[in-house]
């Protein structure tokens, strides 16, 4: 059963060439299904698989897969190998079956798009890439995934290439993330020269052997990987692509830049978790990158307009969380949190996509309003997966998860209380940023006079959202706090692959902090009620000229991040290539070409036919010579 | 008695480089290459005559029969450049020019 | 004898395909196909052969006769891993060469197969000559055909670019004429015997400042081949101005005669002089990268842009092959690196190589390499653009195709020799995205705003690009082959280059 493990990346890999080469030739009908039935096995083989590891767990916690030596050169002999550990098989089961919600619902969603098998190809080359990343036993393999994610990301986001934003968009996504792989390449190029392997168990075992705790080398290589996980994760300083990566079709925020993808950054950390251990600086800016994108997202998140925007926002935000949780060494935590948030903001983002297809493209959510009784199925997705995100108490998946993270920025060996508070602040934004958001799209009088709604969803679109609505609420139930039940299904599941989190600093009991957490949401949510549908005109009187406009303003730009990366980085090198367009240094070459032929110009200057001037020059060049000849 | 004749080749050949300097009329021109060609003839004899050797005269035979020619092909030229432009004149001539 | 017939064979070719033009266009065009076909299956088997049956030492085949024994020069042709695979990829590349120029040249057919055959020969004459006599023979011998293939058959400002290339070349292989002359008579003066024998001259005593100048001679010659920063500006003219399968043969084999010559004779030849010059060389290595791919970004007309992506790839290949010369002795770094530029050479010849194609069939449909003119083909040219856009992630080293599988190595082997130009050359890694995502948008995504219309890929080049495809995505999922072939050169050069280091830790 196992064996069969390869399948997984394999399938949608290879219905991706297929659409590729053959997919004009398919038909639209035939690609859909193809590119939907591949995840579906994959699904399948990987719920297998999980089963199987339940019941008979390979002997030492890990099945490998070892398919072919990739090369091997003086020492340097990278696998192409799999790695099935309890880690290994929580993703591959939440991104497999994640992409075939979104595949199926993308199978609809997508039906009157241009392109369509151009779509799935990618999709699928897509999960393949991401399997891959999670699968793979050596970290070369891993990078091969983790690029070939980013290159799908930047295709997909540029999907609808006719139009020239998206490309931008998607240009902009791919050399921000790939700045941060710059870094990450660096990394494996250190580990593999110290240590000699990037077979990921291998480097671990030599990592502990070899480094001590603290010391310079692994702060250093921990850095430079974090440099790869930021820019993959969208987090501070690297967090700037994300918003616009919304230009691409809904579904590929939602599987791509929300559920699976964006989280690569974790899935590395968590992976590598003995570096980060023994390299105390660099986990703590693990810790600080989630502290401060968690915050200065949330901010951002509450001034958007666009629908798709706040959601990424929300998604920088919460990936902060799974940062901030994985910096302060509460690794189940920070995956209990990946998934759940696969659940819900996936949903979220199924659910916009069902909006604005409503509203014939419409991103503005100040444009839409009262949305209530017309899309009931996409507001009470919104109110489920919204709730979750927020954290409403007791029964939605988002609240443990997250719980979980705000508890242990406090109480870890690494925690603190200013990150406690932080997280604290973040959940409190998180509750009125989402708040605003359904409160304006789905209360009050629709703002806009829109078409009426001709286009209803269908079941493919309809069942996914169902089950990711259902996974929204439950799913955080596997897992649950030692007062509250104390169930460690799934911290307990993964144990063998990341150590247990240990609460060292006394001081607050896990009850208190969730109870704060439930009295923030529940403020939080009032408060936007208030300000958004009793008094709108406090909300107004808020963001009026002076500080609250100013305050928006920056904000709503991300912090003026983009604009510093423009001024910094974007501006120099486009001047330089601007004005350097014709090559400076073959000026040099002009130069001496014209020097030779400005001597050419002047000798031939002297060929100006009279016979005696040339007799005479032979004249006086005979007397100098002759002369010379004397002295 | 060396010197002398030497003097008087080299005065012969400044003359005869002076009017080849001065002179704008091609005919002129071919005057004063003779009379320079003769100067050289001239110091070719005085130093034979100073070694008490024959080869300054024959030396002068040759310097004869090349002036000869010269002047034949100079001549010709001369004839040619005056069909084709109506002068003689060299400074007027400067069609070789690029 | 089976290196001669290599020779023969092409310079026949390149006679028939003269001859055969009164019969018909096509005549030259088969011709050639097929004397090249015929030269990339002898290499094959050859290469098949060495896998079967490992050769003793480091020569798969070798040939040895004297030629004129008063001056000591003989023709000797021989053949390892390193010359094999670059022979290899100088057939594969002249098929596709030819296939490419099937409608692109319509004057003087004869002629053109004819220089490109004998362009081709001589390039193998390159890669196969031992002795220094022959090998410069072979080097002055690629720039005629090339000269005129550029003069005769380029575009709008082909004679200016003709003969910059010209002057580029002839004077630094002037340079290494001389070199070649004073390593001659130095090794006359310490062992009384005239040679131009390669493994004779190899352990030839020099004085220390005899050396450096001797070195930068031959190092002048490849330098401007390869090209170096900052001599690298013959290259863009050159290449853009030439036909498809002139800029083909420029980019995926002309370059790699000067990336050979340094493995083959800097770092063997010079080893104590290659270590004073590598940190210099480095950083030469490291502005190419991150300049050239800057420059690439900056360019609009789609030639050039791929002209310059080759000056930063090119880096990379000077950055390992002298990082290698600066590893310390008996470390893997210098494998690494020198692995990394072997297959980074062969993987520039087919990647770039293809980019050039695609730039050529986008000139013939749509007359005009002005991308700013393009836009939007992804809607005309579907299977053109995919090709465009696969081409286009392999020059920017995207893991499974085999550029990244290259740079990699080669940063490894560079990083424990210095970690700063490392980062540098890593950040062009980084640059080299900005033209690569430039390159597909401007010419293949937006808007049809001028409302192109042209047929899309048709099967001849297909044909010619689909192969290449297939060698990149092979060289990025399993290269051991190409490691293993070149494993034997690339184990002797590391010892050769390490010889001074070796000695001076013996002191």
């Amino acid at each position: 059963m196992y064996g069969w493990l390869w399948l997984e990346p394999v399938i949608p890999f290879a219905t991706s060439a297929a659409l590729l080469i053959a997919g004009r030739r398919m038909g639209r009908r035939a690609a859909g299904w193809i590119g939907t039935g591949a995840i579906a096995a994959s699904t399948i083989i990987a719920a297998l698989l999980t089963w199987q590891f339940i019941v008979h767990p390979p002997s030492g916690g890990a099945y490998t897969q070892v398919l072919w030596q990739w090369f091997a050169v003086a020492g340097f002999h990278p696998r192409i190998s799999l790695y099935l550990d309890s880690l290994a098989v929580v993703m591959t089961l939440v991104v497999s079956f994640v992409s075939f919600l979104i595949h199926l619902y993308s199978a609809e969603f997508m039906a009157e798009s241009e392109g369509y098998e151009r779509f799935f190809a990618y999709m699928n080359l897509f999960v393949a890439s991401m399997l891959t990343l999670v699968l793979a036993s050596n970290l070369l393999l891993l990078f091969l995934g983790w690029e070939g994610v980013g290159l799908c990301s930047y295709l997909l986001i540029g999907f609808w290439y006719d139009d020239e934003v998206n490309g931008l968009a998607g240009r902009k996504a791919f050399i921000v993330t790939r700045a941060g792989d710059v870094a990450m390449t660096l990394g494996l190029v250190l580990l593999v020269t110290r240590l000699g392997t990037l077979d990921i168990q291998e480097l671990m075992h030599r990592v502990t052997l070899q480094w001590h705790y603290g010391a310079m080398v692994a702060e250093v290589a921990g850095f430079l990987l974090l440099g790869g996980a930021v820019g993959k994760s969208a987090q501070f300083p690297l967090q700037t692509w994300l918003p616009d990566a919304m230009a691409g079709p809904t579904p590929t925020s939602a599987l791509i830049h929300a559920a699976t993808m964006v989280t690569a950054g974790v899935y590395l950390i968590a992976r590598l978790h003995v570096l980060y251990a023994l390299a105390p600086m660099a986990q703590l800016a693990v810790a600080l990158a989630g502290f401060i994108t968690l915050v200065i997202a949330g901010f951002s998140a509450l001034t958007q307009h666009d629908i798709k925007r706040i959601l990424a926002y929300s998604t920088i935000s919460q990936i902060g969380y799974m940062f901030l949780a994985l910096g302060v060494g509460a690794w189940s935590a920070a995956i209990f949190h990946l998934v759940t948030h696969a659940f819900f903001k996936a949903l979220l983002f199924l659910a916009s996509g069902v909006v604005i297809q409503a509203l014939h493209e419409e991103h503005d959510i100040f444009k839409m309003g009262g949305l209530r009784k017309r899309l009931p199925l996409a507001f009470w997705c919104f109110i489920f997966a919204g709730s979750s995100l927020a954290g409403l108490p007791l029964i939605t998946a988002g609240f443990y998860s997250k719980g979980v993270i705000m508890w242990s920025a406090h109480s870890s060996a690494q925690g603190a209380w200013w990150l406690w508070a932080g997280a604290m602040a973040g959940a409190f934004m998180t509750a009125l940023y989402t708040f605003r958001l359904i409160f304006v799209v789905f209360y009050g009088e629709p703002r806009q006079a829109h078409p009426p709604i001709t286009r209803y969803p269908g079941p493919a679109i309809n069942w996914p959202l169902g089950v990711l609505g259902f996974l929204s609420m439950l799913a955080g139930f596997i897992d649950l706090p030692a007062a509250m039940g104390g169930r460690e299904a799934l911290s307990g599941f993964l144990t063998p692959a990341l150590p247990r989190f240990l609460a060292l600093r006394p001081g607050m009991g896990e009850i208190s902090s969730e109870l704060l957490a439930s009295i923030l949401f529940f403020a939080g949510v009032y408060l936007i009620y208030l300000f958004q549908l009793q008094k709108p005109g406090w909300s107004a009187q808020l963001a009026g000229p002076g500080l609250g406009d100013t305050a928006h303003r920056f904000w709503f730009a991300d912090w003026g991040m983009d604009w510093l990366y423009e001024k910094t980085l974007v501006h120099p090198v486009a001047w330089f290539a601007r004005v350097n367009k014709a090559d400076g240094v073959d000026r040099i070459y002009d130069g001496i070409a014209w020097l030779s032929e400005y001597f050419h110009r002047g000798l031939s200057r002297t060929e100006n036919g009279r016979l005696r001037w040339y007799a005479g020059w032979v004249t006086a060049g005979a007397i100098v010579l002759v002369a010379l000849a004397k002295w | 008695m060396i010197s002398m004749g030497l003097l008087f080749a080299g005065v012969l050949f400044v003359l005869g480089v002076a009017g080849l300097l001065a002179r704008r009329n091609l005919l002129m021109i071919l005057v004063s290459i003779e009379i320079m060609l003769n100067a050289a003839g001239v110091a070719f004899i005085a130093a034979g005559a100073l070694w008490n050797q024959a080869d300054g005269q024959v030396m002068f035979l040759f310097i004869l029969a090349t002036a000869a020619a010269e002047v034949a092909v100079g001549l010709a030229l001369v004839l040619q450049v005056n069909h084709l432009h109506h002068t003689v004149d060299a400074d007027a001539v400067r069609q070789m020019k690029d | 004898m089976i290196l001669v017939w290599l020779l023969i064979v092409l310079g026949a070719a390149g006679g028939l395909a003269v001859l055969s033009e009164r019969w018909g266009g096509d005549w030259p065009r088969w011709v050639t196909l097929i004397g090249i076909t015929v030269d990339f299956v002898i290499g094959l088997a050859i290469w098949i052969g060495s896998e079967i049956h490992p050769p003793q030492g480091q020569w798969l085949v070798s040939l040895d006769v004297n030629w004129i024994p008063s001056l000591g020069i003989h023709f000797h042709l021989a053949l390892d891993g390193l010359s094999l695979l670059l022979i290899m990829l100088t057939f594969a590349l002249g098929m596709v060469a030819v296939l490419a120029s099937w409608h692109d040249i319509t004057e003087g057919i004869g002629f053109f197969h004819l220089n490109l055959c004998w362009l081709l020969a001589a390039i193998t004459g390159v890669f196969l000559a031992l002795d220094l006599f022959l090998f410069y023979f072979a080097w002055e011998l690629m720039l005629v055909p090339m000269f005129l293939m550029i003069l005769i058959w380029g575009h709008e400002r082909r004679r200016y670019a003709a003969i910059k290339f010209f002057l580029f070349t002839q004077i630094s292989g002037l340079l290494m004429l001389i070199s070649i002359l004073a390593l001659y008579f130095f090794h006359h003066a310490a062992t009384g015997v005239y040679t131009f024998e390669y493994a004779q001259l190899l352990n030839t005593p020099l004085p220390a400042g005899a050396a450096v100048l001797i070195m930068l001679g031959f190092f002048a010659a490849f330098m401007v081949k390869l090209p170096v920063f900052p001599f690298h500006t013959w290259l863009p003219d050159a290449h853009t101005e030439a036909s498809t399968a002139g800029s083909l043969v420029l980019a995926g084999l002309m370059l790699k005669t000067g990336a050979y010559g340094m493995l083959r004779f800097v770092l063997p030849l010079f080893p104590s002089a290659a270590h004073e010059l590598a940190p210099y060389a480095m950083v030469l290595a490291a502005i190419g990268i991150v300049y050239g791919g800057v420059l690439a970004y900056a360019q609009s007309d789609i030639k050039r842009l791929v002209a310059y992506t080759s000056v930063s790839h090119m880096g990379f290949v000077l950055l390992g092959i002298f990082a290698a010369a600066l590893a310390p002795p008996g470390s893997s770094a210098a494998r690494w690196a020198l692995e990394g530029v072997i297959l980074e050479m062969l993987c520039h010849g087919f990647s770039t190589g293809a980019l050039f194609l695609i730039a050529g069939f986008l000139q013939e449909r749509l007359h005009t390499r002005e991308m700013r003119s393009m836009n939007g083909l992804w809607a005309v040219m579907p299977r053109l653009s995919g090709a465009g856009l696969f081409f286009a992630l392999a020059a920017i080293g995207l893991p499974g195709l085999g550029n990244f599988v290259a740079e990699f190595l080669i940063l490894m082997g560079t990083f424990p020799v210095s970690a700063g130009l490392t980062i540098v050359a890593a950040i062009g890694v980084l640059v080299s995205t900005f033209y690569g995502v430039a390159m597909v948008q401007h010419a293949f995504h937006g808007p049809n705003r001028h409302n192109w219309q042209a047929p899309d890929l048709g099967k001849r080049e297909a044909l010619a690009l689909v192969p290449m495809m297939a060698v990149l995505l092979w060289l990025g999922w399993y290269p051991q082959p190409v490691f293993n072939t070149a494993a034997a050169s690339v184990e002797i050069i590391a010892n050769q280059a390490a010889r001074p280091v070796a000695v001076e830790a013996r002191r």
